[in-house]
């Protein structure tokens, strides 16, 4: 059977920075496994900019940014299997703790490979439209807004010249501006809740520079046409999302675009048997970006959803070092010590779910968002019920993923710990 | 008097600023919590700019189309005629990240550039 130190299951952003990180630790047995023709990941049809400004203080488009990791795992000559679909990963039966990661490809056909730590890194996708119950026919014409965007910028095929979006997250209102550009009409955009979760930035330069007018509290309540998309009719609602009757406005159009959100794809994952969170609905991890198997670590959008790229790169290189330190034997074995992060009081989740100060590096980065939009709001972290850390936030907003770094003295201080919490605080 | 209502993009806060003009010289700017929302609006009104990213054909590439950028600001008014400029160049290939598609696109002294490599498809 084949072999490997640590196998790579995609080879996106979060990928390549796992395997340039796991590298540069010193492993010198990596294989990165992606689907696609090409590395990059989401990052090839994101054509505009505004990637990279923490990382390389510079705005760069979403194919240069990956190339300049692409760029990297060439230098440091790590392997990547392209046109190569995982099918699944598991534990392998000798009780050797490795696992078997099976693939399909054209040259090779199926393939089973051995690896002693796995790196999950495969993205995201977006809801389908099956999950969203707007009513009618199913007619041509309705796209989410990431198969427009792959179609307008990779294929270039514009898919209508009218257009109504729903959901107002950035890759809906960044395909707002695109096709405007291209010479289609945008005439709205409707979005559910009473906020949009798209950066403002995006608010401003895709909608408010082309005079496209953003409605808030709105959904799509009607589509027409039997062939293809005729017109759609959006309503206002009401405080429990139910449209308000009389509130109707409809619009002519030829194409429906859906912006309503991502999720991590953990299919393999929750075959492998991980425990999935139900909030991220990613994989829980401890503070080493490790799932409940032992061995296999997570990171990017299969673990939760990200909006900047660059804290993708910064999480995927922390699970890249964590691995290889996995398989040089050095990382602690034992949960004991074991605990659990409570989110609480207006925070949905946190990334990592578990911490254990013993197996701690010098810090820990703590990602998550809040539940609605908070101004003039303290974020806490307790210790067995003591503050160790308050902070002021002019404003916190479920669009935007905050970040909280603790060190690992503080932890050190604490004797006997039992208990670790995030909330939000008026004071 | 003129009045030009703006949102602030410095921040989640998305402050909506209001900025009074005379003759073309800002008289006032009210509604931003923090200076940088001051500067945001003084230059919004007076000289704003955006970067332009689109992508265009690639003859004989490994893909049909690669993606390019304006190398650097330009003003706002020009989004269009930036579009317009590029409908109709095709490349190609090889095209590599940084090669010049268009110079100095529509007079504004900014070039065109990709933003992609695009090698030679292998026949
Ligand atoms: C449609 C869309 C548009 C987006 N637009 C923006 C944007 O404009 N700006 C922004 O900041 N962020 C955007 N994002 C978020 C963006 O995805 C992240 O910032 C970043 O790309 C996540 O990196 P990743 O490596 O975790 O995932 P991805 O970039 O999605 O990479 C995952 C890779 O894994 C591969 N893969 C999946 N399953 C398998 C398998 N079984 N076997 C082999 N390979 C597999 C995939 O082919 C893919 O290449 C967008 C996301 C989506 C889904
Ligand atoms: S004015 Fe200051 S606080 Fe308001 S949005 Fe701009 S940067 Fe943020």
């Amino acid at each position: 059977m084949n072999r490997t130190k640590i196998a790579v299951i995609g080879g996106g952003p979060a990928g390549l920075a796992a395997a340039i990180e796991a590298k540069k630790a010193g492993t010198d047995s990596i294989l990165v496994l992606e689907r696609d023709r090409c590395l990059g990941g989401i990052l090839n049809q994101c054509i505009h900019n505004g990637f990279g400004l923490h990382t390389f203080k510079e705005e760069l488009t979403g194919p240069e940014y990956a190339q300049r990791f692409i760029d990297q795992a060439q230098e440091l000559e790590i392997p990547c299997r392209l046109g190569t679909m995982v099918m699944s990963i598991a534990m392998a039966e000798d009780g050797s703790g490795d696992k078997i990661v099976t693939y399909l490809n054209r040259e090779e056909g199926l393939v089973q490979l051995r690896a002693e730590a796995v790196i999950l890194a495969m993205g995201c996708r977006e809801r389908p439209r099956g999950a969203l119950s707007i009513p009618g026919f199913r007619p041509a014409g309705i796209y989410t807004a990431g198969t427009a965007q792959k179609l307008v910028n990779i294929n270039g095929f514009m898919p209508g010249r009218s257009v109504v979006i729903l959901g107002s997250g950035d890759i809906g209102l960044i395909m707002a501006r695109r096709m405007t550009l291209e010479g289609a009409k945008v005439q709205v955009v409707a979005e559910l809740m009473p906020y949009s979760g798209g950066l403002k930035r995006n608010i401003v330069q895709c909608l408010d520079d082309f005079g496209i007018p953003l409605k808030l509290s709105h959904t799509v309540v009607d589509i027409e046409g039997k062939e293809r998309v005729k017109a759609v009719t959006i309503a206002r609602v009401d405080e429990r999302s139910k449209p308000i009757p009389g509130t109707e406005e409809r619009y002519e159009c030829d194409t429906l675009l859906l912006s309503c959100g991502l999720l991590p794809e953990n299919e393999l994952t929750s075959a492998l048997g991980a425990v999935i969170s139900p909030v991220t609905r990613g994989p829980e991890v401890n503070e080493s970006l490790e799932t409940s198997v032992p061995g296999v670590f997570a990171c990017g959008n299969v673990l939760h959803v990200h909006d900047l790229v660059d804290f993708v790169s910064q999480e995927a290189g922390q699970a890249g070092r964590n691995a290889a330190r996995y398989v040089q034997g050095a990382a602690a074995k034992s949960s004991e010590g074991d605990i659990r992060v409570t989110a609480e009081n207006g925070v949905r989740y946190t990334v990592p779910e578990i911490i254990n100060p013993a197996r701690m590096e010098d810090t820990v980065t703590l990602r998550f968002r809040v539940g609605a939009v908070y101004q003039n709001i303290y974020e806490s972290v307790y210790l067995n019920g003591e503050r160790i850390l308050h902070r002021k936030k002019k404003i916190a907003a479920p669009g935007e993923m905050e970040t909280i770094v603790l060190k690992k003295e503080s932890f050190e201080q604490v004797k006997d710990l039992k208990s670790i919490t995030v909330r939000l605080e008026e004071e | 008097m003129e009045k030009r209502e703006l949102t602030c993009i410095g921040c989640p806060m998305g402050c909506q600023i209001t900025v009074t003009l005379e003759n073309g010289e800002v008289k006032s700017v009210e509604g931003n919590t923090c200076m940088k929302g001051d500067k945001y609006a003084r230059a919004e009104v007076t000289n704003p700019v955006r970067v332009v990213t689109s992508s265009v054909p690639v003859r004989d590439g490994e893909i049909d189309q690669v993606s390019v950028k304006t190398a650097g600001d330009i003003p706002k008014g020009c989004i269009f005629d930036v579009m317009e400029a590029l409908r109709g160049i095709s490349l190609q290939a090889p095209v590599h990240i940084g090669d010049v598609v268009l110079a100095d696109v529509c007079g504004t002294g900014v070039d065109i550039t990709a933003t992609k490599n695009v090698e030679r498809k292998i026949v």
